[in-house]
């Protein structure tokens, strides 16, 4: 089962990370005969072991080790040293994602030539397009059974969906469902349906959502190529005198320094902690970090455009009741400067829990216009805003000052809003509330940006060395036998729940990997 | 009800109930007693409070100013006290916390005058006095605190109409995810 490799195996492929782009990576490569090391920060715990407690849930998967923020977006102030609501366990964020799976749209690649250049953005067009990625996207969709794909249904609708839908009417809106998901609407693939239980973000108990944990990962366990190696910290990632990456280095889980040797290196660490890794493995040969001769490691970090708006009405709704995300709009996510910005959003219901609805409806407020609106609990339905946010240079992870326990730099994230984002946030807030009130709200409240779960583009793809840091397949234009497979390789945002174009890069570059080593040219 | 007691109800208007609401104008928490032994004790809610890090009058004051902070109407007392209580326990071991929590509240109480923040009557005239500490720094951390310690307590969340864990009752799927009738 379970493969054992030796440290010193300089034929294998070490992955870190072992979320939606490691995990997925890992079992491609695996099931192709690829022998792979995946090293992952966190615990490995497994579906039944998930919490349905929203504080409680957090302390065991979220990533709490310090980061530290600065910029004028609200969450430095609100939560200075957790930018991020992102998972350290096996299976990564996978565990906490709430499920939903879009493709992005054919302009969304083509980002800079379609919007044009926005003052104080860095667009790029991806150097690929939506064909190149549409069998890719296929395979995708059937290995994590997303809904209204193949032959899936969709999801039946919870209460939230059902106020969420009916205000969509009452605007106009046409193109609203259930969403694209991928959690079982059916049985399949060893794992039960979806039993509406809530607690999508506390990691699924029935293992009804897909998960790299109890999926990809035993899946390529199973081939006999794959080893998990859990609460293994990569400290650094080595190279010869040649600039080929060797190795890696890492913590294990009693704090001792271990070397893993490797053929290749892929980096999926997110979009934290992918290029504090690359910046913290600088070398006399690299002093400004691996892969960085342009400069842009770290650099132009989306988080999209979020915010959510919640409404209250006079009778029960129990939004909290069923999938987490339960509905989506679509018809904003078109390209339309004449609403004031560029790009576009979805709009999706969100619920979540009293403790979390405490901690998040209006950080840092108190009084009764705030405990009035908890008051409200039971009557309230909640969505979120997903946005095209602009990629800015400015916008970038540094080390920090601070470091962790094992002495390495933690992450520091600037961060600030370009106007095109406030704007379209603003229209999003503004379509939020007339949809609730259209279906009769007493009160609707819009909520700041959470601690962002969609991290992205800080090693961003081009078809120029001098634009990113990777090429069209994930390898760093700089080091051959180095990739990066989660999403900071995103060269725009997108308006789409980014983890299926993660996943559907990540098969990708499985393929293109298993052909360079097969031709030695790697 | 008995019509006795409807009639007992509508008489809080009168003048001897509006005498009574006068009297505990200090809002629930003049309702704790603070018993020789040095404990709080609520007579109503049947429960009592050893206080062993601060002193018992500052374990008071805290509890009302949680309720300032985060007032909910049909959350008992004691909800708050449980919140606050682990500043009461930290203190005992933590000197410079005990002087950092005993300073904010004799802040309160300066800025308060005569009868101190939990002698003020009224909520408004209370909030306008958290206001005046609202960049002390000890007031943040209650407050950041306060959102974990009080909403996190699972008692709490039926008031809220939260039903909390579901898997072990098998979701939602066949209770009530769907249910809504007023669309």
């Amino acid at each position: 089962m379970a493969a054992k490799f030796d440290q010193n195996d300089d034929s294998v492929v070490v992955i870190v990370g072992s979320g939606a782009g490691g995990g997925t990576l890992g079992n491609e490569l695996a099931q192709k005969g690829v022998k792979v090391v995946v090293l992952e920060a966190g615990k490995r715990y497994d579906f039944p072991d998930f919490i349905n407690d929203e504080w409680a849930s957090f302390a065991q998967l979220a990533w709490t080790d310090m980061r530290t923020t600065s910029g004028s977006w609200r969450v430095h102030k609100n939560f200075p040293n957790l930018p991020a609501w992102i998972v350290k366990s096996v299976g990564g964020t996978t565990t906490h994602w709430a499920g939903a799976s879009l493709r992005f749209q054919e302009h969304e690649f083509k980002a800079a030539s379609t919007y044009g250049n926005a003052p104080g953005a860095n667009l790029l067009d991806w150097p690929l397009t939506l064909s190149d990625l549409e069998p890719y996207y296929a395979k995708a969709e059937a290995k994590m059974r997303v809904t209204r794909t193949g032959d899936l249904p969709g999801l039946p609708g919870n209460n939230n969906f059902k106020v969420f839908k009916a205000g969509a009417d009452k605007l106009g809106y046409k193109e609203c469902h259930t969403g694209r998901m991928a959690i079982n609407s059916v049985a399949g693939d060893g794992r039960v349906a979806c039993h509406q239980t809530g607690f999508c973000f506390q990691g699924c108990k029935w293992g009804a959502k897909w998960s790299t944990l109890y999926t990809e990962i035993p899946k390529g366990e199973a081939t006999g190529n794959m080893e998990v190696r859990p609460e293994s910290h990569v400290a650094q990632i080595e190279h010869d005198s040649s600039g080929k990456v060797t190795g890696v280095t890492y913590f294990d889980a009693n704090g001792a320094l271990q070397r893993q040797k490797a053929r290749i290196v892929a980096v999926a660490g997110n979009s934290l902690e992918s290029p504090r890794l690359l910046l913290n493995s600088a070398s006399a040969k690299f002093p400004d970090g691996l892969a960085n001769s342009s400069g842009q490691v770290g650099r132009n970090y989306m988080r999209h455009t979020t915010g959510s708006v919640y409404g209250i009405f006079e009778n029960p709704v129990h939004m909290y009741r069923g999938t987490t995300m339960a509905g989506i709009i679509r018809d904003e996510a078109r390209n339309d400067p004449n609403r004031g910005f560029i790009g576009g959003y979805e709009l999706e219901t969100l619920s979540l829990g009293i403790p979390f609805i405490a901690a998040f409806l209006d950080p840092g407020a108190w009084g009764r216009e705030f405990t009035t609106a908890l008051d409200g609990y039971s009557n309230m339905a909640g969505m979120w805003i997903v946005g095209e946010d602009m990629p800015q240079e400015t916008n970038r992870i540094t080390l920090s000052d601070q470091k962790d326990k094992w002495g390495l730099p933690v992450v520091d994230l600037h961060f600030d809003d370009h106007p095109n984002d406030t704007a379209m946030r603003n229209h999003a807030y503004a379509q939020g509330k007339a949809l609730y009130e259209a279906v009769g709200a007493t009160r609707t409240m819009p909520t700041p940006p959470y601690p962002s779960t969609h991290n992205l583009g800080t090693n961003r793809m081009s078809a120029n060395a001098r634009d990113g840091v990777v090429n069209k397949w994930g390898q760093t234009h700089d080091v051959k036998n180095l990739f990066i497979s989660d999403g900071s390789q995103f060269t725009t945002g997108g308006a789409e729940n980014p983890t299926l174009t993660i996943v559907t890069l990540a098969i990708r570059q499985a393929d293109y990997i298993a052909d360079q080593m097969k031709s030695n040219t790697i | 009800m008995t019509t006795r007691e409807s009639a007992s109800s509508r008489g809080a208007l009168s003048r001897r109930g509006f005498l009574q609401r006068s009297a505990v104008a200090g809002g629930y928490a003049a309702a704790i007693a603070i018993t020789s032994t040095g404990a709080l004790f609520n007579a109503s809610e049947a429960w009592a409070l050893d206080v062993k890090g601060l002193k018992p009058e500052t374990m008071k004051t805290l509890i009302l100013v949680a309720r300032d902070i985060y007032p909910h109407d049909r959350i008992a007392d004691r909800y708050y006290a449980i919140a606050m209580k682990p500043y009461d326990e930290k203190a005992a071991a933590d000197p410079a916390l005990k002087a950092q929590v005993e300073a904010f509240v004799a802040a309160l109480d300066g800025a308060a005058g005569p009868g101190g923040y939990v002698g003020t009557g009224w909520e408004a005239d209370r909030v306008a006095l958290l206001k005046t500490q609202s960049a002390n720094p000890m007031f943040e951390t209650i407050r950041s605190g306060l959102v974990v310690s009080l909403y996190n307590q699972q008692e709490v969340w039926p008031i809220f109409g939260y039903e909390g864990e579901s898997f072990s009752k098998g979701g939602y799927i066949t209770r009530g995810f769907d249910d809504i009738t007023w669309l």
